[in-house]
């Protein structure tokens, strides 16, 4: 029963996050919202905007901030049948609540024999190049990615991030829902225009473990996420004007990994290059490339690069930030040195 | 203290703090530099969140007027206030939030990352995670037979997490000569608190910690000043911890950029009327302060201000290879 919707209906990723956990609380009167600034404020990344002005404040909770608390509390509501959407500020504060993360959370299903499942969802913004420093700039993609026991998937645009949302809030499982502020589309932030999409008002779901083909291409493929995948669609364009195609693979999922995506695009390009914003070592690029070289049947015509945040806090003067930050000049960069022989 | 030493504390109480606000105001325009018309915080020579400490200068000074550079000071995201008063070097400190090479860590922390260990002064941008390291700072002491203490200043909001509590509990147990202190501004972001903690004096968790715990009203330097005196003084003597609660407001939003449309209407005109700063240039003149003293001491605060400001726009950005530096000792 949607309105007949314009096809040009353009949300942000805060708008179209907010507008996923509002129509899935009117659908089921499990889910609720919890956290620092969500209710009154609507969520310091607008992730939750006029969600307490419908749904009230016994299901949108402002928290102290206590996140060892309302997160260990989630997991309590969500092995007690509720489906608790929580955010977590920013991601770098996980230090404060890990255990009720990652021991709890993503430890109930198994450890009771499936017994007690764990549908909850926790949000949480990552990302840097803004200048607030290595407190509130990480990503920490790897650090969740490694933990067995919950999904961890970020959107690169405003359709996915609702269908994702929606899927994640429907799923039995915890669901860490990253969301990078550079793709946010907060007024106070500066934000890549890409990353706001048409947004069907109606329900849909995008899959919680697909990597997507966000561009198609021949000679390369370029495996990102988040603001990654808007660094290697620049970079594409701009290969594409000297006639070589990079193929993009937005993985959405960082657990479970969509290897296969993967696999079968580096199998017809012979050529990787993996970007992410998380710190290099024991990251998404080892992953991936390792995932590749796993596979035994592809044959690369150029060795797999990667390229992330050095293993180094991320500063904050703007001098030094910028130097580390992966950016689309630096992907253009390695891709034209992968594919020098080919030039 | 005798009666002399006082009021030279009193005066440096009020330089002090007029140092400390001409500080904000200097950061306010440069912060907006480049963020306007359109409102960006990845623009300008200050890129990232900015909080400013307007209207709590009194929890700054009269706490640290007790202190020596071998008393260690952990403070929080809001630090500037604290830094100016327990003598961070201002130069090197405002070069720090300009990004600068000269800055406290060559350009590497930033505005909620001031370290100077000349004066034993740290901060950090998560929530109640000074107080730990001010607990063990102050075992230091202890176990060292030294009689320096340590302070940790945290928000309102910070009581309520985790490390609040057990910080306080091991600084009991340890006996440890450190003196936890709330700055009670009413918010933690948007959230008002007394929606969000179950007492209503934060003060009273002392004794959940068989700590003393002080209430102080008003946002008044002096009776910060008494409190923390004998707080401190306690510490020294190696009886203990304490836990004291400032009443005191932010006058600015919760970072540059917010729109504080959680506020009640109002509420700032009443905050800014009862303004801590010229309340207590109106009482040291009463009680028989001279202004043409209180006037240079102003003078002279913003003088170090503005050339510190002068100094940290002159001075060079960092070297972006420098930035694998530092990252193991
Ligand atoms: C562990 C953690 N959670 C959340 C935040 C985000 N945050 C930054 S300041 C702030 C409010 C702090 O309130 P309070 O302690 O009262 O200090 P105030 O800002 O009022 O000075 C919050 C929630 C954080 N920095 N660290
Ligand atoms: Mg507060």
């Amino acid at each position: 029963m949607s309105s007949p919707e314009a096809p040009t209906r353009k949300l942000t990723i805060a708008r179209a996050m907010s507008e996923a956990i509002g129509q899935e609380m009117a659908a089921d009167s499990a889910v609720m919202v919890m956290g620092e600034d969500i209710a009154k404020l609507g969520g310091v990344f607008g992730t939750t905007t006029g969600l307490l002005e419908k749904f009230g404040p016994e299901r949108v909770r402002d928290t102290p901030i206590s996140e060892t608390g309302f997160i260990g509390a989630a997991v309590g509501l969500a092995g007690a049948g509720f489906r608790p959407v929580v955010e977590l500020m920013f991601v770098d504060f996980f230090g404060v609540c890990m255990d009720a993360i990652y021991n709890l959370a993503a430890k109930q299903s198994y450890f009771s024999g499936g017994q007690v499942t764990c549908p909850m969802v926790l949000m949480t913004s990552v990302g840097g190049g803004y200048g607030d420093a290595g407190q509130h700039s990480q990503c920490l993609y790897a650090t969740f990615g490694h933990l067995p026991g919950m999904k961890v998937v970020m959107p690169s645009n405003a359709h996915d991030a609702k269908g994702l949302m929606l899927a994640a809030i429907r799923d039995p499982n915890p669901v860490i829902f990253m969301f990078h502020k550079a793709l946010q589309g907060m007024g106070w932030l500066g934000t890549v225009k890409r990353s706001i999409t048409h947004v069907p008002d109606g329900d849909y779901t995008v899959p919680l473990d697909r990597a997507q083909i966000a561009r198609e291409g021949r000679d390369l493929t370029i495996v990102s996420l988040g603001l990654g995948v808007h660094h290697a669609l620049d970079a594409a364009e701009t290969l594409a004007k000297s006639g070589i195609e990079a193929e993009v693979i937005d993985l959405v999922s960082i657990a479970p990994l969509d290897r296969a995506t993967v696999r079968q695009s580096v199998g017809r390009t012979g050529r990787l290059l993996v970007v992410d914003d998380d710190y290099l070592s024991y990251g998404v690029g080892a992953e991936v490339i390792a995932s590749v070289c796993e596979d035994g049947a592809i044959s690369l015509k150029a060795t797999p690069r990667r390229i992330a945040h050095p293993d180094v806090p991320i500063p904050f003067s703007p001098a030094m930030e910028h130097h580390v930050l992966p950016s689309a000049g630096k992907v253009l960069e390695a891709a034209q040195a992968m594919l020098e022989p080919a030039l | 203290m005798n009666a002399k030493s006082n009021q030279n504390d009193r005066l440096w109480m009020y330089a002090t703090m007029v140092k400390s606000r001409h500080f904000e105001a200097c950061i306010k325009p440069a912060y907006f530099e480049g963020k306007t018309p359109v409102f960006n915080m990845a623009k300008g020579p200050l890129p990232g969140e900015m909080h400013l400490s307007d209207g709590q200068e009194p929890c700054a000074v009269g706490v640290c007027a007790h202190l020596r550079a071998d008393d260690t000071v952990t403070a929080t995201h809001r630090p500037h206030h604290v830094a100016i008063a327990k003598g961070v070097d201002l130069d090197a400190m405002t070069a720090e939030i300009f990004g600068k090479a000269t800055g406290l860590s060559g350009g590497r922390g930033g505005h909620m990352h001031l370290f100077d260990a000349k004066v034993n002064f740290a901060c950090s941008g998560i929530i109640a995670q000074g107080l730990g390291p001010a607990v063990g700072a102050a075992l230091a002491a202890k176990m060292r037979g030294e009689d320096s203490v340590a302070i940790a200043y945290l928000g309102d909001g910070a009581a309520n997490q985790g490390a609040f509590h057990e910080a306080l509990n091991l600084a009991a147990v340890w006996n440890a000569p450190v003196v936890f202190v709330i700055e009670d501004n009413a918010y933690g972001i948007s959230v008002a608190k007394k929606d969000c903690t179950a007492v209503a004096r934060n003060a009273d968790r002392a004794a959940a910690y068989a700590m003393p715990g002080h209430f102080v009203a008003g946002n008044d330097p002096d009776a910060v000043h008494a409190v923390a005196g004998e707080a401190i003084a306690r510490a020294r003597r190696g009886e203990g911890p304490s836990l004291i609660e400032i009443e005191t407001c932010r006058l600015e939003g919760h970072f540059m950029g917010d729109a504080e449309g959680y506020r009640p209407p109002g509420e700032v005109d009443r905050l800014k009327a009862l303004d801590p700063i010229p309340r207590y240039r109106e009482r040291l003149l009463a009680e028989g302060f001279d202004a043409a003293d209180l006037d240079a001491a102003e003078a002279e605060s913003q003088r170090q201000v503005d050339a510190a400001f002068t100094a940290a726009r002159a001075a060079a950005l960092p070297d972006p290879s420098e930035v694998y530096d530092h990252v193991f000792a």
